[in-house]
């Protein structure tokens, strides 16, 4: 164990940056598509609320292994073969897309059911001292919504988090990715894995506190 | 304040509403006068409310037409609804206040959004407000530190920081203890005092027969009766008002 370390703890550091940041930039991405998509599907619009409906419905439906291959895969394939130019994406990008569009869908739900949450009276009550709908939105419902939304947003941040090691198979050296290598290396599986493990382990537990101080700090008001 | 007569603060015309096959309005016509104290009362499920709340579009009217200080709102496209909305005050049953905002917060949010106010000149305002509905301590509090009563009187002071010409009242002390009604009700009551123009949808008998102008029966989506309080509360004439009044008074 401690020779494994020495020996690859830099590069399973590494690799957890890496892990790190595509996830970070996946949440980002993810907690703009969610909003885009989660107002759309609150709004009295249908056809806005189809749109919404039709992207969560795709997305959730797709394991995002098959959606992995096909954004790494397939859509420079059809970019080549199909419509007669080059265009790859990297690992990363293709992982960033990946992950965004995956989070983005269930955060769009989240976005949802928080903003219906909030009762309509705040809504009437912020439209009728003449504030347009948008600012209500953006003042009165949308701050309110995300107090209710933080447990579950941290949550989907963390199975986010965990789901970058499914983007192994399109060969971005995270951290499952770069632990199958040592793995190959030195054959000492029960070794390295119980590390990569306890790597993720704390990672996660770590960011978790954080969000309990946050989710207290924002809530505490009028107690 | 006398009731000036010559000028129109809201004009109905054959106001219908329908909730999809549910027709809740079937053609309600009024007018109310700058100054006017006009109560609403009613049994439950007989349309006040939708009326009240078609008044400042919160409801969309299907049919008819409504006429606000001369803004026809229910023609959507000539008239720029949030800047009606201004002028018309709105209290609610369940107070409405914003929990994530404290109560100056409450009160400055609009007139600073709307850039009526600056934000030094809405806080000014804000505090002025408090100490007209006797809440001035409580200017940093959250709403959900205060009682109902004391959420209420804020509500009121907020819808006043927009400077309206026309105030809403949306059964507001139905939601409060009983022994906060009449805290609500005084404030309502120098409110009309400075002759504002008041439309209040009430189960509270007492204070309609006292501050309203004039009484209107809304019941099966019609206006039953519409009289002065004296007339209306001692010697009503249709059926359907002598029926609701006795069940209620």
């Amino acid at each position: 164990m401690v020779a494994i370390l020495s020996t690859y703890g830099d590069l399973l550091l590494q690799a957890m940056g890496k892990t790190l940041t595509m996830a970070f930039y996946s949440l980002i991405f993810a907690c703009i598509i969610g909003l885009i998509f989660g107002v759309l599907s609150v709004l009295k619009n249908k056809v806005c609320k189809a749109i919404a409906q039709i992207f969560v419905d795709v997305i959730r439906g797709v394991p995002m292994i098959v959606l992995a291959y096909f954004v790494f895969f397939g859509i420079p394939y059809a970019c080549k073969n199909l419509l007669g130019f080059n265009f790859t994406l990297s690992a990363l990008e293709a992982g960033i897309i990946c992950l965004s569009l995956n989070c983005g869908a269930y955060m769009a739900e989240i976005i949802r059911a928080g903003i219906q949450s909030v009762p309509s009276g705040q809504m009437e009550a912020a439209r009728s001292l003449g504030l347009s709908y948008w600012t209500a939105m953006r003042q009165i419902v949308l701050p309110q919504a995300i107090r209710t939304m933080i447990p579950s947003i941290i949550n989907q941040f963390i199975i986010t988090l965990k789901d970058t090691s499914i983007l192994s198979i399109i060969g971005f050296p995270e951290l499952v990715n770069s632990a199958k290598s040592v793995v190959a290396i030195t054959f000492k599986s029960f070794q390295v894995w119980a590390i990569v493990g306890v790597m993720y382990l704390i990672v996660i537990t770590i960011l978790s506190k954080i969000a309990k101080v946050l989710e207290r700090r924002l809530n505490n008001y009028g107690h | 304040m006398a009731i000036n007569y010559d000028k129109v603060k809201v004009e109905v015309t054959n106001l219908e509403k329908h909730f999809g096959k549910n027709q809740v309005l079937k053609g309600v016509d009024l007018t109310v006068y700058e100054g006017e104290v006009l109560c609403i009362i009613g049994p439950s499920g007989g349309g006040k409310s939708t009326f009240l709340r078609c008044l400042n579009a919160l409801e969309e009217a299907t049919g008819g037409k409504i006429v606000i200080d001369g803004y026809e709102i229910t023609d959507k496209k000539s008239v720029d609804i949030n800047k009606v909305r201004q002028n018309i005050g709105m209290v609610f049953q369940q107070f409405n206040l914003f929990p994530h905002k404290t109560v100056k917060e409450n009160i400055m949010l609009a007139p600073v959004d709307c850039k009526l106010l600056t934000k030094e000149e809405a806080e000014e305002k804000a505090i002025e407000l408090l100490k007209r509905v006797g809440l001035e301590e409580k200017k940093d509090a959250y709403p959900r530190s205060l009682s109902g009563g004391q959420q209420q009187r804020v509500a009121i002071a907020r819808a006043l920081a927009m400077n309206p010409d026309i105030m809403l009242f949306d059964e507001p002390t139905s939601a409060l203890d009983p022994e906060m009604v009449g805290e609500v009700l005084n404030v309502m009551k120098e409110l009309a005092e400075q002759g504002m123009t008041m439309v209040v949808v009430t189960h509270e008998m007492g204070f309609a027969r006292e501050v309203a102008d004039r009484v209107i029966m809304v019941a099966d989506g019609i206006i039953a009766e519409e009289a002065t309080p004296e007339e209306l509360f001692d010697n009503p004439k249709s059926q359907r008002a002598k029926d609701f009044l006795a069940a209620v008074l």
